[in-house]
């Protein structure tokens, strides 16, 4: 085990499996030179060459469609966008083209690559460098989403897809990068897609949350039970497409009390989904209606300070008053 | 760099008497398979049909040089004529058109025409236009990559040109230096938009230079012009000398689809003027004039692809449908049987 950041993590993970595997190419906008603007690629044109480590134009439509024929060819890309927010007008390409191989030629063609992609806010992104881009892709049947919320499982989410034989949007939050630190272990070891992970053991309620907000309610829950003795459950969902229901439903009917907590848009978002399978699937088992925490209804996080604090905290400890609300209900 | 190419002698393009004919009953194939389509749509059995008539000449030409089994197909759907070049067979053909379960492009779930085919090396590809073009471009990087001889061509119309994906397409493929050859088939109309409402230039292949690649016009009514161009595109590619954009005049002659109605937006004068220059009939006299067959010879190769699409037909329709159970397969490569 090693202690690392999660940015260090992916680092580390992508440089292995291109260590170990020369299929794996990586393709994006300033991974050359510059090593990425996180320096998620950093040393890799050196170390790889410029065939397998390619700066591309400016154009994302072409970087996620270029990938696609690379691994329709036999080799095993993994797309960067810079990020997330700039990943829409390769929207029709995930769509249309490489969600759709499979079963549009009935098992004949596939399509393995992996879509990295920086998202999320609260590092002074303002609306073009903070959004939440998960629920548009995590509709899309044929497309696995993941978001790791711990450098263990950023490295072993990526190795996972990077062997995946269809295609897999990777989400890092990049308020995540530097500010969450954790043991990884020295070998990789593959995490599962589709599989959650309870990161916090608890009775009184249950807390289902991904991404930057895991941290903010792993926090909450300590200082819950430290202050005032409730014990939350923390399920981390990792990914959002497939999604693990069945241990988001073990520890509801375990508690009898459910929440979830996404930085996305609150609307249509990836929580919806969620808050929709544990009302059909454990409405009963429920002492208390389910609780809903999503970033405010506004087009993207603004950039002055007051006004993204506001996305991210509308009232103070928005999150543990909900906690604690609803433990008491 | 756009140059017109006219010259048609197919002595000096390495042709022998069997691929002319061999050619020849390819076009006349598309031609019938087409026709046959059609009926089958006004009789009922057939929701959806492309026609491809028309466009002969620049599919058989440009596909000719390709070799089955290294190079890889990447078309659009009007490219009846590419697909069958490639070694896709007329009843496979139909089996796409009635979508039976073994269908070899999609098993009966995308529309007909939407060609796929990994064993012949035939991408699949979507209604979406040019989002294909940057497959193509990631395809000859990944055979660049792995030093291997292949070289991908893909097809478009005129309209595709004005997506973003093909111009990305290109670019990418151009920096590099793939083996790629980019075929556009211009017919005039993108369903009922003329050219002239598609983009303020005259040739389609003047924009080659602004990727820095050559660009040639050639007539695509022309199979033995089209063959030359692409033959020569087709060297270049894998001598390591980068992409071609090869632009084919045509034209359709039929509507875009069997949903569509021409009428609206060409005259029936000009559509009849524009069958004078049949690329079947012209080829055809090619061959007669020189000597290389008859017009007897001629008429018994159209009864026997007639019977052959009659045949292919018969054994498509008594195809078995796919199984409704099948639907939710194959999303996920766990999900395959």
């Amino acid at each position: 085990m090693t202690e690392k950041n999660l940015v260090t993590a992916i680092h580390d993970t992508l440089h292995d499996e291109m260590a170990a595997d020369d299929r794996v190419v990586l393709i994006g906008q300033d991974v050359g030179a510059r090593g990425g603007v996180f320096k998620v690629s950093e040393g890799f044109m050196a170390e790889f060459g410029e065939q397998r480590v390619i700066d591309a134009p400016l154009a994302e439509s072409g970087i996620v469609g270029v990938a696609i024929g690379m691994a329709l060819h036999g080799l095993l890309p993994v797309a960067e966008i810079e990020f997330a927010d700039f990943i829409h007008p390769a929207f029709d390409q995930i769509l249309s083209e490489a969600s759709r191989m499979r079963y549009r030629t009935n098992g004949d063609w596939g399509c393995p690559m992996v879509i990295r992609a920086p998202c999320g806010g609260g590092i002074h992104g303002a609306l073009y460098h903070s959004q939440s881009i998960e629920a548009f892709y995590a509709h899309i049947p044929g497309v696995k989403v993941v978001m790791p919320s711990t450098p263990a499982d950023a490295a072993g989410l990526l190795h996972t897809a990077i062997a995946d034989p269809d295609p897999v949007l990777f989400l890092e939050h990049k308020k995540c990068y530097r500010l969450i630190k954790g043991d990884v272990p020295d070998v990789p070891q593959p995490t599962p897609i589709g599989q959650a992970d309870v990161k916090r053991e608890g009775t009184d309620l249950t807390v289902v949350s991904y991404g930057y907000e895991l941290h903010r309610c792993l926090d909450a829950a300590a200082r819950l039970e430290q202050d005032e003795g409730i014990h939350a459950e923390v399920v981390d969902v990792r990914s959002l497409a497939p999604l693990d229901t069945e241990t988001i439903l073990v520890s509801v009917r375990k508690t009898a009390r459910a929440m979830v907590v996404y930085e996305d848009n609150r609307t249509y978002g990836a929580g919806a989904e969620i808050a929709a399978t544990i009302a059909e699937r454990a409405m009963f088992d429920l002492d208390a209606p389910i609780v809903r925490i999503g970033g405010p209804d506004i087009p993207a996080m603004p950039f002055a300070g007051a006004l993204e604090h506001y996305y991210m905290e509308p009232e103070p400890d928005h999150i543990l008053v909900a906690m604690r609300d609803l433990a008491h209900f | 760099m756009s140059a017109q190419v006219t010259e048609t002698a197919h002595g000096s393009l390495g042709l022998g008497v069997d691929d002319l004919l061999a050619m020849h009953r390819t076009m006349l194939t598309a031609r019938l398979i087409d026709e046959a389509a059609l009926r089958q749509n006004r009789m009922g059995r057939a929701p959806f049909v492309v026609p491809v008539s028309g466009h002969e000449g620049c599919q058989i030409g440009t596909a000719w040089p390709m070799r089955p089994g290294i190079d890889i197909w990447v078309p659009y759907y009007r490219d009846l004529g590419v697909v069958l070049v490639a070694g896709m067979t007329p009843e496979q053909i139909f089996l796409g058109l009635f979508s039976k379960a073994s269908d070899p492009t999609s098993g009966g779930r995308q529309m007909p025409s939407h060609w796929s085919s990994r064993g012949l090396g035939i991408v699949s590809h979507s209604s979406p236009i040019s989002t294909q073009v940057p497959h193509a471009a990631g395809i000859a990087y990944a055979m660049k990559y792995r030093n291997e001889d292949g070289v991908v061509a893909s097809w478009f119309g005129e309209g595709a040109t004005s997506e973003g994906d093909w111009h990305e397409g290109l670019n990418i493929a151009s920096i590099h230096r793939l083996p790629v050859v980019f075929i556009c088939e211009n017919n005039e109309y993108a369903i009922s938009v003329p050219q002239s409402k598609q983009m303020a230039v005259a040739d389609v292949a003047s924009r080659a230079e602004g990727y820095g690649i050559p660009g040639f016009v050639v007539d695509g009514n022309d199979v033995l012009a089209c063959f030359r161009v692409m033959k020569e595109a087709h060297d270049r590619a894998r001598a390591g000398e980068g992409p071609t954009l090869i632009e084919c005049k045509t034209y359709r002659f039929l509507p875009h689809t069997s949903d569509d109605d021409d009428k609206s937006y060409r005259s029936r004068e000009e559509v009849e003027e524009r069958r004078h220059h049949d690329p079947i009939e012209r080829f055809a006299t090619y061959l007669v004039d020189g000597g290389i067959t008859d017009r007897a010879a001629l008429q018994t190769v159209h009864d026997e692809v007639k019977t052959q699409v009659e045949s292919a037909i018969k054994a498509a329709w008594d195809a078995p449908d796919p199984d409704p159970a099948t639907a939710t397969r194959h999303v996920f490569a766990e999900d395959d049987p």
